[in-house]
């Protein structure tokens, strides 16, 4: 999928649209019946809406809810399934997630909003001590698979230290819950669906600034995409690329120019990054011999260290060069230095150059 | 801004009518502030402003978080109240409340002009309290009671040497709290959800988990239904309604008022109920439980077993509110400070609590004042921090077990004959399940990767493979019990 064709371009203060054109890389996984133009946002609150109306049992909680969410992405849901089932909770992270635990502990599906990533870490006991452990602790005579966390990640262009956080490496170190990033309004609606449904408890990152920016045709029926299993959605032979979420489209950008300079790259989603799907980075790196792993998080601990580290034991006597990892710095998130900061598509292509010809 | 006046009387009359004073409620006298001259901090009692503020929740049974104040007009009402004395103030509604004004001074002081007073039917001999209200209990529920608060002691002691000798690894009594333990359990229901902490094990016995199953957890063989994977008195068992204890502290508390908001959901005729210790009271998911309680109109009861110890921190340096039934007012919470020593009262106010919160969906704090006679645990010995006299007084003078055990002699209902019995008969058994238990096999290897989701994922797959082969080549590091 062209995502740069679905995405605005990010230019500094200034959003604007590009033209779409028709997908250069289709995603076969889901059929475009009665599909419909929307952005990120209304394409979550469609899977939101959704998972209510198919389960009766499913809540949405979080703190500003009940009037659309400060992103928009819980719009209508009060009013068309009530209060008892869509609420305000109190300002309280550790309190929505342990109440969204006992909740889920009986049978529903509890899908807690968290308003920013960078405001998770007060739940964090609560997910890694509790959630994660829950079924395995009580040796399977309980779990709490029915909750999904829901927040908002990444920068947004002027989002600062605690508007722009990317968290997921925390929660990557977790056994027992699933950490899930979406790259587009039709994956983010699918794979919605799926954690929800998924008798685990999820984390579900969805990347802010592509609430808005990102437009895409989305089915307007019910499906789910599947967690676990990454997609290549630009096919290349000289260097594999990994990322996830908003990151994507940079790196497709980079891609794109990369090719002008004959050459072709692989770009996987993994979409699922606990557990995440070996087998298809794998494949690709047998083929084409190079990696190059991108994510806005800073890159000392980040995820990306995990991909590399079990490429390189896995894939070493394939590799053409050194694991290369094109990521935030080691520092908090800047406001003016924002730009000096993110993991730009030249420095992609750079790295991708620099891969090629090592 | 609009401003009318209404006639100060009125205002009165209707908080007349409306204050709702019950014997057990009390609500005059917990942490209000009494009218009087004489104390600065006369004034309307406290607990009726939150009367006025949503008159609409009391009468409202459907139980939807509607928070009827968010929408009414921000234009303030400007209202007269009377005061006792003849003055009059302004009132006025802002989205955040209603306020009465004053031109005095007045800070709330930081501890209740009144001590909170604490419920007992029994005094320290077993005997009836005269006047006492409280709620009936039968010869059957009280010799089950009185049997099982024994039961719970012996197999403190036996599992406390068990651990002593090596044979677990670890144990923690219920020395002490046996009558918070097993009176509440009793008042229960078997559909009420349980979130324990870890020194409840009283409320397991009482729905039915037999000592084989608690030694089964405590060695951790392959019949305990944790499947090895806890330490010993990590007790769970889904069919007894009593969720698995985990060893983090107050983590349970917000847990059961999603489970309690669930029930209420299922409109089921149940409540959820949680215990934790004093310590507890100071972590953050107390806080947030309480009020997410408050504000869901969940039907959960928080049962704060106050012993006076976490490990070795008294409670003052715990915190400095006077005690914790306080605390559950300051979040909007219905509560009671109850003698947790006396069997009786526990019954009547646990489940006095569980109508409330059934009924009125509604959250209700039971403070249990006891004191925590074992050490902390197996890893503990508390005679470095507490004097070992002020241990024994505990355990002998104030022991619930014997308190109860007077009431039930009293009635006609117990006698010395049926004691020794009963405490031979549980000694054996519970030898028996212990060698039982540490005889039986320990759960197998592949139950190291099972659980941690509901499928097994491959990343999993692939560790058990290498492990497998790591065993092979190496069975010596492996314990012999654990078979692969």
């Amino acid at each position: 999928m062209a995502l740069r064709n679905i995405i605005g371009k990010r230019i500094g203060n200034g959003i604007g649209l590009v033209g779409r054109r028709s997908l250069s890389t289709a995603t076969s996984d889901v059929e475009n019946r009665n599909a419909k133009s929307m952005n990120l946002y209304s394409a979550i609150n469609q899977a939101l809406h959704l998972a209510l109306e198919t389960d009766p049992r499913a809540f949405v909680f979080g703190e500003d809810v009940s009037f659309g969410g400060v992103f928009r992405c819980t719009t209508g849901l009060a009013d068309r399934f009530g209060k008892a089932r869509v609420f305000n909770t109190p300002l309280c992270e550790q309190g929505i997630v342990g109440f969204g635990i006992g909740l889920a502990a009986m049978g529903n599906r509890a899908i807690a909003e968290i308003q920013f990533a960078d405001y998770i870490y007060p739940a964090f006991d609560q997910i890694v001590n509790e959630a994660a452990k829950f079924r395995y602790r009580s040796g399977n005579q309980f779990n709490c698979g029915g909750l999904t966390i829901r927040a908002p990640y990444g920068a947004v262009g002027h989002g600062g230290h605690y508007h722009s956080q990317s968290p997921e490496a925390f929660f990557c170190h977790v056994p027992g819950i699933k950490v899930v990033i979406p790259r587009s309004p039709r994956q983010a609606k699918g794979l919605l669906l799926s954690c929800i449904r998924d008798p685990n408890p999820v984390v579900f990152f969805e990347p802010k600034w592509l609430y808005r920016l990102a437009v895409e045709e989305v089915p307007e029926h019910d499906y789910m995409l599947p967690l676990s299993k990454a997609e290549v959605i630009r096919q290349g032979s000289d260097i594999t690329l990994v990322g996830w979420g908003a990151q994507l489209s940079i790196m497709e950008q980079a891609c794109i120019e990369a090719e002008k300079d004959g050459i072709s790259c692989e770009l996987i989603d993994l979409k699922t990054l606990i557990p995440w799907d070996k087998e298809t980075v794998e494949a690709s790196v047998r083929k084409t011999g190079r990696v190059l792993i991108s994510h806005e998080a800073p890159v000392t601990g980040g995820f990306g260290a995990e991909i590399s580290a079990s490429i390189v034991e896995r894939c070493f006597l394939r590799l053409e060069a050194p694991v290369a990892r094109v990521c935030g710095l080691d520092t908090p998130f800047p406001l003016v230095f924002e730009p000096f900061y993110m993991p730009s598509k030249n420095k992609v292509l750079d790295a991708i150059k620099a891969t090629v010809n090592y | 801004m609009a401003f009318c006046s209404k006639n100060s009387r009125t205002i009165i009359n209707n908080l007349k009518s409306k204050l709702r004073l019950s014997r057990l409620m009390n609500q005059g006298r917990d942490g209000c502030l009494p009218l009087n001259n004489t104390n600065p901090c006369r004034f309307l009692p406290l607990t009726t402003l939150p009367q006025l503020r949503n008159p609409d929740s009391y009468s409202h049974k459907t139980g939807h978080s509607v928070c009827s104040q968010r929408f009414q007009s921000t234009t303030s009402e400007q209202q007269f109240a009377s005061l006792p004395n003849g003055e009059h103030s302004q009132e006025l509604d802002f989205p955040g409340g209603k306020v009465v004004f004053s031109p005095e001074m007045r800070f709330l002081s930081e501890s209740p002009c009144v001590y909170n007073n604490c419920y007992r039917v029994l005094d320290d001999n077993g005997q009836l309290i005269g006047n006492s209200n409280f709620v009936q209990v039968s010869e059957e529920i009280a010799v089950k009671m009185y049997s099982s608060m024994a039961t719970l002691q012996i197999l403190d002691t036996i599992f406390y040497e068990a651990q002593r000798q090596g044979r677990i690894s670890f144990y923690l009594t219920t020395i002490g709290e046996e009558a918070i333990n097993i009176a509440s359990a009793a008042a229960l229901t078997s559909d009420d959800i349980v979130f324990p902490q870890y020194r409840e094990p009283g409320v397991l016995l009482w729905r039915g988990f037999t000592l084989q199953e608690f030694a089964n957890q405590c060695f951790g063989n392959k019949a305990d239904y944790g499947k090895g994977r806890q330490m010993p008195i990590h007790y769970g068992s889904n069919k007894h309604n009593y969720f698995t204890v985990s060893s983090t502290i107050a983590t349970q508390i917000p847990h059961a008022v999603g489970a309690a908001y669930s029930l209420k959901m299922d409109k089921k005729d149940a409540c959820a109920v949680t215990f934790f210790g004093d310590g507890g009271t100071s972590e953050g998911d107390f806080h947030a439980a309480l009020n997410f309680a408050a504000v869901t109109e969940s039907p959960v009861i928080f049962i704060c077993r106050n012993n006076g110890w976490a490990i070795s921190t008294p409670t003052s340096d715990q915190f400095r509110s006077e005690g914790i039934a306080v605390r559950g007012q300051a979040y909007g919470v219905r509560s009671i400070r109850v003698d947790g020593n006396d069997a009786l009262a526990m019954y009547s106010a646990v489940h006095a609590a569980r109508e409330m919160a059934i009924n009125e969906h509604r959250p209700v704090l039971i403070e249990a004042i006891t004191y925590r006679v074992g050490h902390h645990s197996t890893s503990d010995d508390s005679t470095k921090y507490r004097p070992a006299d002020e241990i024994e007084w505990w355990r002998m003078a104030r022991d619930p077990v014997i308190r109860f055990r007077k009431w039930i002699e009293t009635n006609g209902w117990w006698g010395s004959e049926a004691e020794s019995q009963l405490r031979s008969s549980i000694r054996n058994q519970l030898l028996q399940a212990i060698q039982i238990a540490e005889r039986a096999e320990k759960p197998p290897v592949n139950e190291l990767f099972t659980d941690v989701y509901d499928n097994i994922p491959s990343n999993l797959r692939d560790q058990e493979k290498l492990l497998r082969e790591t065993i092979n080549r190496h069975p010596e590091d492996y314990p012999a019990d654990v078979p692969f």
